[in-house]
């Protein structure tokens, strides 16, 4: 059997789901850092978004499975901690799914741009935590409707 | 005392109090005054716990008795840990807890701070990755610390009582001894002492506006960092932390 090009590996994995935020891949969120093959070896290596994010294991649990229905047996998964992950590495495709979805993108201002229901600017933040470790609970003050805002790290 | 085993004392400091703060914070799940604040703590806690299994992770690989992070933290008793007293105090009213919190994570950041310059590149990767969660931790409890500072009278009564309890716990974060000596001369880490000027002006300042008055006396309670005497509450929160894994051990799921 012919080898699977690591090309063909990334397209795999941009149909892995993020398992808290579903409408994006794990490839998106930028937290696969690299794909190699190491003889008949398929190395993947992943870093986590926060330290104690109970999501990490689940996710790689989903790549291991992912690649094993593409038939990929030999998978060595790597955790790398260094660079550690910083959420310029969302890719532009998932900020825009992010907003779809109503979560707000991370700024460098450090707030989010608008409300992603109705794109009012008139918004405060309610906490620095929300429901998960990566994002902070705002609210619109137009549409008042509350949202959570993917934070910047 | 090898560098070694100076190395894993000084992963144990490190991991040990994430764990142990990481633990107290969590008691608050299901309990915090107002939803977002539950959910604040959870996430606090929660970042403490993963860095824990960063630190211990490093110390299991340095102490080199295929110990993992999981079995430092549950198979130990109380005179193996080396968390300063601080972290181990109960949590007392919410207005104690943002503050050990607050005087915790000041020190945590100037430590973590200096790390990133570890000579050991597995502490500064690390540090990096943790540094970047505690920055978010400090925002919180400093702003916290200031709101209820200088809030009502009854908000300002309570955090100035829980600033004179928790004050002569402060002291054991910029205590010195062999094991420190010996990661300053291995460049790994930083002499704790080095870091009261830094921490003094920055906890003085968000004090400061917050209206409390720092306490004169400088007296330092010890015994945890290098598990001397830890208090009495440690041994009590093993109890309920460990339980499981002495009830039945080996318990996986």
């Amino acid at each position: 059997m012919t080898r699977a090009t690591v090309e063909q590996v990334w397209e795999w994995l941009d149909a892995v789901p993020d398992p808290e935020i579903p409408v994006i891949s794990v490839v998106d969120l930028g937290i696969v850092r690299d794909v190699a093959w190491e003889g008949d070896t398929l190395t993947v290596a992943v870093t986590p978004t926060y330290s104690g994010c109970p999501a990490t294991s689940v996710i790689s649990m989903d790549i291991e499975t992912a690649l094993r229905d593409h038939g990929i047996d030999k998978i060595k998964l790597e955790t790398r901690i260094s660079p550690a992950w910083t959420t310029d590495w969302l890719s532009e495709k998932g900020r825009a799914k992010l907003e779809e979805y109503g979560i707000a993108p991370p700024q460098p201002a450090g707030g989010p741009e608008r409300c992603p229901h109705c794109g009012s600017t008139a918004v405060e933040k309610v906490s620095q935590f929300g429901s998960t470790p990566c994002k902070a609970h705002w609210r619109c003050t137009d549409c008042l409707e509350p949202f959570d805002y993917f934070k910047c790290i | 005392m090898t560098r070694d085993e100076a190395f894993l004392q000084f992963l144990l400091r490190m991991g040990d109090n994430t764990l142990i703060l990481g633990h107290r914070v969590s008691e608050w799940c299901g309990h915090a005054p107002v939803l977002e604040e539950d959910i604040a703590l959870a996430n606090t806690a929660l970042d403490l716990i993963g860095q824990t299994q960063m630190w211990l992770g490093l110390a299991g690989e340095v102490q080199g008795e295929g110990k993992s992070a999981d079995d430092l933290a549950f198979l130990r008793d109380v005179w193996d840990f080396r968390n300063v007293l601080l972290v181990e105090v109960p949590n007392g009213d919410f207005g104690r807890t943002l503050m050990r919190q607050f005087l915790f994570d000041a020190w945590h950041s100037i430590m973590l701070g200096r790390l990133l310059k570890s000579s050991d590149e597995r502490v500064a990767a690390i540090a990096e990755k943790a540094s970047k969660e505690v920055a978010y931790h400090l925002e919180r409890s400093g702003d916290t610390v200031v709101g209820l500072g200088d809030g009502t009278e009854e908000s300002h009564k309570r955090m100035q009582e829980a600033l004179d309890y928790l004050w002569p716990y402060v002291g054991e974060m910029f205590a010195s001894d062999e094991v420190d000596a010996e990661m300053v001369a291995a460049g790994i880490a930083p002499d704790p002492t080095g870091l009261r000027e830094e921490y003094d002006a920055l906890v003085g300042k968000v004090l400061g506006e917050a209206t409390l008055t720092i306490p004169d006396s400088r007296f330092a309670h010890k015994g945890g960092r290098d598990g001397r005497m830890h208090t009495e509450h440690l041994g009590h929160l093993l109890t309920e932390m460990q339980w499981l894994q002495r009830a039945y051990p080996g318990a996986t799921w």
